[in-house]
């Protein structure tokens, strides 16, 4: 069958990074494609290149067998190409209408059509089974009904191909329902569909060929009958690295850190499930999983900068009342943020400053409220020279460092604090080989020295080789805790599919 | 080798210091420029003008002294946009908090009587700075606790401050003895001291240790230090366990207390009496001079007496040849844009510059992009080399 | 209280309305684009001298209103080049226009149409009186007797309210306001907006300086505009980004202006001063009431470089 769109030898570069490295596809008509990939894989890249946001560097598009290059959104919409984005573009203060009618030229008159626009919006979600009324204020509406408003604005400018990029990222089970049910009437009346996801479960009940994308390259592209969720957990998420390996028995018995039946949301929506785990002093308990499961929630929680609705942390047998990242950090949690250039760090300022901004207060480095620049400095030397920073100097500020540099500021800052527990929110994410293991030897070394490491990472080859114990964490919930001995990838690749031992499918 | 790296360290800054103070000349060089044109199309020789601008503001020690007198009110404003500035709060209520300080600091100068001048002047410096910090207190609370914009509320609130004003020296601070809306004349406990005989008064000294103490304050204390992370980056300092909410209301009063001293110092070195409209914008005039002292407290210092001189200098003018002192608006709003969208006009002409000098002066020429670049990858070489021994 | 009374006060209350309706029009288009504009008063400032100058020059008042509206129309232009295209901050460059303003209004005032007593005085925009409605009783005068610009304003509330919520060029403006990055993806031409909006409120500020010096005093006076740039921006807030609610807001705060005037001939004991103070506090109040409601543009001051010029 011919391929509606076919894309051979894609490259997009953002200065020296890599972002899509020759990549070829081809998409059926009438099927639904998935895409699957970890963050920062590249499939937003690959799409944003479809759907006219990005120019490709190199390589072509084919679409209905023609070669095409989008200059704009509005070019690849006039070719039948529509996206919805996983942040919505929709504007919530406009009504279902408006925000359908917005930037359409179709009309030569310059007032709106408002009631003819009316009835087709009402046709459409008639024959595709939307049950959008277009009169509604978008700010009124549901996610999921909001999302079918941008499927309304696709279908309106007349897609035949759309792509979806992560649409159950944001949705309750219900709605992920509901949303199928609209996916497979669309396939049904001809259109073809790119579902963006790194769910494996919905993956199998909506799609029927799947695409994997690993750091920018194209690992495979299967058809959905022959391959199980581990395999494709194991092709998203598998990567060679040699990794210090961890020494086993040195663990004590004593519980450093207990998390007993804890629960949070997110606007009424649960997103952490009963969470029960210990970690004991100097063991290393790693958290695999999928990203988008809960791991960010629960490192929020445990460091003070998102409220439970229930539960109960207790460090070193003493409950915790009130979380707030002061009160932990006196504790002596060290949190290591997933986005450091957003949580981890202040980049316009220096490395010395950085340093130590979590002790500035302390007798250490300053009197009387005077921050003493010596003793900031040498600190700061010290730091350099301990953990190889690469900078010309203590007073460059950390945003000019590379991100594995950046990333040792934070490490080095951390475990200046000697924690009794660090929280580490995937620790070597967008690191190259040697800094990644770099990190991974000094986690190593604070752990023999009985720190006690929370290690929340989508990428399994990570928490295997430095974890303890293992647990994963699906859909909140955190599923089955093994010892390292008797982990293995295929069991630990199906709970991060969600499929339980001796449990049928949940969705 | 990190020797080294500290000399082309220190030469880059120099250079780099260097640069930006040309680039301000400039900006200034081009603002009188643009205030040429503007006279010459109203019927002003240009070159006359900026002599009799040049004589009244530098002629000779009076004029200089003149200078640091308008200076002075403008220095305040400058620091109170500055320092609300760095945490990334607009303060643009400066103009309002002068007034509110004025008042405040005259009704403790009024009204508190028979205290000695080393308590009693103090004690009206503080009133003032509790005014202004009052006054900006309000947007700050607004900011925090309604998430109200501070920008429109301390512009809102800098008329009704000046409103305030009126009414006060019209009704109840009207000096019973006279006839004018003004209120009765300072006790001499209240007043600043005169220095070198002149109109210049102790305030320009105040001004000047604040600006100096401002400066301590941001780079050296430990409040500075959460000032200015909550300013660059409100999420981090969050995370580091930084009290974020507290620091920006903490930084608005502040930011208003030094204007209402700003105000006080007005009435208590020059005017002598409160009265409507005492200050001719100066605190709009200060987002001028912050912006032209790089938002950088001894920066103000320099920009509030080059401002101050072209005051002085216009109103000699103007006594001389009847072009108004208003021309000094129109150079004050033509290097605020110059200075403000220099990114854009400058940007990769001023990196280079720094760059070549930077490598003439035994710098590191590299740009800074490419320096991360390569950066990174020496990071992962030397990592792989050290794997390669083990 | 006599009729007579009544009538001269809402005429008053009108007369002073319009100027600051007709800079909140203005201050509305750029807003409701996602632009903030706290320089209206030096446009106001500019636009007030350009209409005396062009009526002097050109010898009309008609000629002064169409000089004042290309005038202040590139001031709008310059005001949407330096935000838009280098994007210097918003509140910054605002400030600077209103520093401009007031400087080179009162140095070309003084040059061109002399000052004090020797000022230049034009020919205004004359009063136009509609028969009919103007007799109806109280109001008929008050509205139906005004000048010509004070018409234009009344006609330009159902205008904006037409071109904001039912054509597709105003669709787009309050789109872009609220989401660029979401306009930008459907085709929209963002910076395109934002320059026509600056355009409009800058051609609006124009009119408005116009409707205080050819409207009111016939001559142009230093400084004349007197907060009622601030002022527009408060009533655009009070009428919470809405025509008909900026038009409301801008009676109710030209009402108090013609209000205080009286009391303060009339030796009324309310200090006129609270009453100028009505309109900021009044304009914090609802600013503290709405926030967190998003009855501000959601995207107000943003600066936003749109898609095309993102590659690479």
């Amino acid at each position: 069958m011919e391929p509606i769109l076919e894309i051979r030898g894609l490259v997009k570069r953002f200065g020296s990074f890599v972002a899509n490295d020759r990549l070829n596809l081809a998409i059926r008509q009438g099927e639904i494609h998935a895409l699957l990939g970890e963050n920062g894989a590249g499939k937003s890249t690959l799409m944003n290149m479809l759907s006219g946001m990005l120019e490709p560097d190199e390589g072509e598009i084919l679409y209905k067998g023609k070669p095409v290059r989008f200059g704009s959104p509005r070019e690849a919409g006039s070719a039948g190409i529509g996206m919805v984005h996983q942040h919505f573009m929709l504007i919530p203060a406009l009504t279902v209408a408006e925000n359908v009618l917005l930037g359409l030229k179709q009309d030569r008159s310059p007032f709106f059509r408002f009631k003819k626009a009316c009835a087709e919006i009402r046709e459409l979600s008639d024959r595709f089974g939307l049950d959008v009324r277009p009169e509604a204020k978008v700010s009124d509406l549901s996610v999921g009904q909001q999302q079918r408003v941008e499927i309304i604005k696709t279908l309106f400018r007349g897609a035949e191909f759309i792509i979806l990029d992560e649409p159950t990222a944001v949705l309750t089970p219900s709605e992920v329902k509901d949303l199928f049910r609209v996916l497979r009437t669309l396939k049904e009346q001809g259109k073809t569909i790119i579902f963006i996801s790194h769910k494996l479960q919905e993956i199998r009940e909506i799609c029927d060929r799947v695409t994997v994308l690993r750091l920018g390259r194209l690992i495979g592209t299967h058809s959905l009958d022959g391959i199980t969720p581990a395999d494709l957990a194991r092709m998203m998420v598998g990567r060679d690295v040699a990794a210090p390996v961890r020494k086993a028995g040195i663990v004590s018995q004593t519980n450093r850190l207990k998390v007993t039946g804890l629960h949070a949301s997110e606007s009424g929506v649960p997103v952490l499930k009963d969470i029960s785990f210990r970690i004991r002093e100097g063991e290393i308990l790693g958290i695999a999983g999928v990203d988008g499961n809960g791991q960010r929630e629960l490192s929020e929680v445990l460091f003070g900068l998102r409220s439970k609705d229930a539960g109960i942390i207790e460090l070193d047998g003493e409950a915790l009342q009130r979380q707030q990242p002061r009160s932990m950090k006196e504790k002596g949690v060290a949190y290591i943020p997933e986005d450091r250039h957003k949580e981890g760090l202040m980049l316009q300022m220096s490395v010395e400053e950085n340093l130590i901004a979590k002790e500035y207060r302390k007798r250490r480095f300053s009197k009387g409220g005077i921050i003493s620049r010596r003793r900031m400095r040498e600190c700061a030397d010290e730091q350099i020279k301990s953990f190889a920073i690469k900078t010309s100097g203590a007073s460059v500020p950390v945003g000019r460092l590379s991100g594995g540099n950046q990333q040792k500021v934070i490490l080095a800052r951390e475990l200046m604090l000697n924690p009794k527990v660090i929280v580490a929110m995937q620790p070597t994410r967008g690191m190259d080989v040697g800094a990644a293991e770099y990190v991974h030897k000094r986690l190593l070394e604070a752990s023999e020295q009985g720190c006690s490491i929370l290690l929340i990472s989508t990428e399994l080859e990570e928490v295997m080789a430095l974890s303890d114990r293992i647990a994963v964490l699906y859909k909140g919930e955190l599923l089955g805790t093994m010892d390292r001995e008797s982990a293995d990838r295929d069991r630990i690749g199906q709970l991060m599919a969600g499929i339980r031992p001796n449990a049928s499918f949940a969705i | 080798m990190s020797e080294a790296r500290s000399v082309n360290e220190k030469a880059e800054r120099w250079v780099k210091a260097v640069v930006e103070v040309l680039f301000y000349a400039g900006a200034v060089l081009v603002a009188l420029l643009a205030g040429g044109l503007v006279m010459a199309a109203a019927g002003v020789s240009p070159l006359e003008a900026y002599r009799l601008i040049w004589d009244g503001a530098a002629g000779d020690a009076n004029s200089v002294k003149e200078t640091l007198v308008k200076a002075t009110p403008l220095l305040f404003a400058g620091l109170c946009y500055t320092f609300a500035y760095r945490s990334g709060l607009f303060n643009i209520g400066a103009e309002g908090q002068i007034y509110i300080g004025a008042m405040t600091g005259t009704m403790a100068a009024l009204y508190v009587p028979g205290l000695p001048g080393f308590a009693h002047l103090p004690l009206c410096i503080a009133a003032g700075a509790a005014g202004g910090a009052v006054w900006a207190g309000i947007a700050g609370a607004l900011k925090i606790f309604k998430g109200a914009s501070e920008i429109i509320n301390t512009i809102m609130l800098n008329y009704m401050g000046i409103y305030l004003v009126s009414y006060m020296v019209t009704g109840p601070m009207k000096d019973p003895s006279g006839t004018l809306p003004q209120s009765a004349r300072l006790p001499e406990s209240a007043l600043l001291a005169k220095l070198f005989d002149s109109r210049l008064h102790y305030g320009f000294v105040l001004a000047v240790a604040l600006a100096v103490i401002l400066y301590i304050v941001l780079n050296r204390t430990v409040w500075g230090y959460e000032i200015r992370s909550v300013g660059f980056n409100k999420q981090a300092t969050k995370v580091m366990g930084i009290p974020v909410s507290r620091n920006m209301l903490l930084v608005m009063m502040v930011s208003g207390a030094i204007a209402g001293i700003g105000g006080y110092v007005e009435i208590a070195g020059v005017q002598n009496r409160l009265f409507q409209n005492f200050s001719p914008g100066y605190g709009y005039d200060g987002i001028a001079v912050a912006l032209v002292g790089g938002a950088h407290p001894l920066g103000n210092i320099g920009s509030a007496i080059l401002f101050g001189g072209l005051r002085s200098g216009a109103n000699a003018m103007q006594r001389m040849t009847g072009t108004s002192t208003s021309l000094v608006y129109v150079i004050q709003a033509t290097i605020i844009v110059l200075v403000v969208c220099n990114r854009y006009w400058f940007g990769g002409w001023k990196r280079r510059l720094i760059a070549s000098l930077a490598a003439r002066f035994g710098g590191d020429s590299r740009p800074e992009e490419l320096r991360a670049v390569q950066a990174a990858r020496e990071t992962a070489l030397n990592v792989n080399k050290g794997e390669g021994s083990r | 209280m006599s009729e007579e009374v009544i009538v001269s006060y809402l005429a008053s209350a009108i007369r002073l309305s319009v100027p600051l309706l007709l800079a909140a029009l203005g201050i509305l288009f750029m807003s409701r684009s996602g632009i903030l504009n706290i320089g209206m008063e030096g446009m106001v400032l500019i636009g007030a001298l350009s209409g005396v100058v062009g009526a002097y020059y050109f010898g009309s008042a008609a000629a002064g209103v169409g000089f004042a509206v290309v005038v202040t129309g590139l001031v709008g232009l310059l005001f949407g080049f330096l935000v838009i295209t280098t994007g210097a901050d918003q509140v910054v460059i605002g400030t600077a226009l209103n520093l401009f303003g007031l400087g080179i209004t009162t140095v070309f005032g003084r040059s061109l149409l002399g000052m004090g007593q020797e000022a230049v005085r034009v020919n205004g925009i004359p009063s136009l009186r509609i028969p009919l409605l103007s007799d109806i009783p109280y109001v008929g005068e008050a509205l139906f007797d005004q000048n010509v610009l004070a018409y234009a304003s009344y006609l330009l509330v159902p205008a904006a309210a037409f071109v904001f919520y039912k054509t597709n060029w105003g669709l787009r403006v309050r789109a872009v306001g609220e989401n660029p990055l979401a306009a930008d993806t459907l085709g929209v031409r963002v910076h395109r907006i934002w320059y026509i909006c600056c355009l409009i409120g800058g051609m609006l500020a124009g009119v408005a300086g116009c409707s205080l010096s050819l409207g009111i005093l016939n001559q142009f006076t230093e400084n004349m505009v007197a907060g009622r740039g601030f002022i527009a921006l408060s009533a655009v807030i009070f009428g919470k980004w809405t025509p008909l609610g900026t038009m409301g807001a801008s009676l109710l705060f030209g009402g108090a202006d013609a209000l205080q005037l009286r009391f303060q001939s009339f030796g009324i004991k309310i200090p006129y001063q609270f009453m100028l103070m009505f309109p900021y506090l009044l304009t914090m109040v609802a600013l503290a009431w709405f926030s967190g409601k998003s009855k501000q543009p959601a995207a107000t001051a943003a600066a936003y470089k749109s898609l095309a010029d993102r590659n690479g």
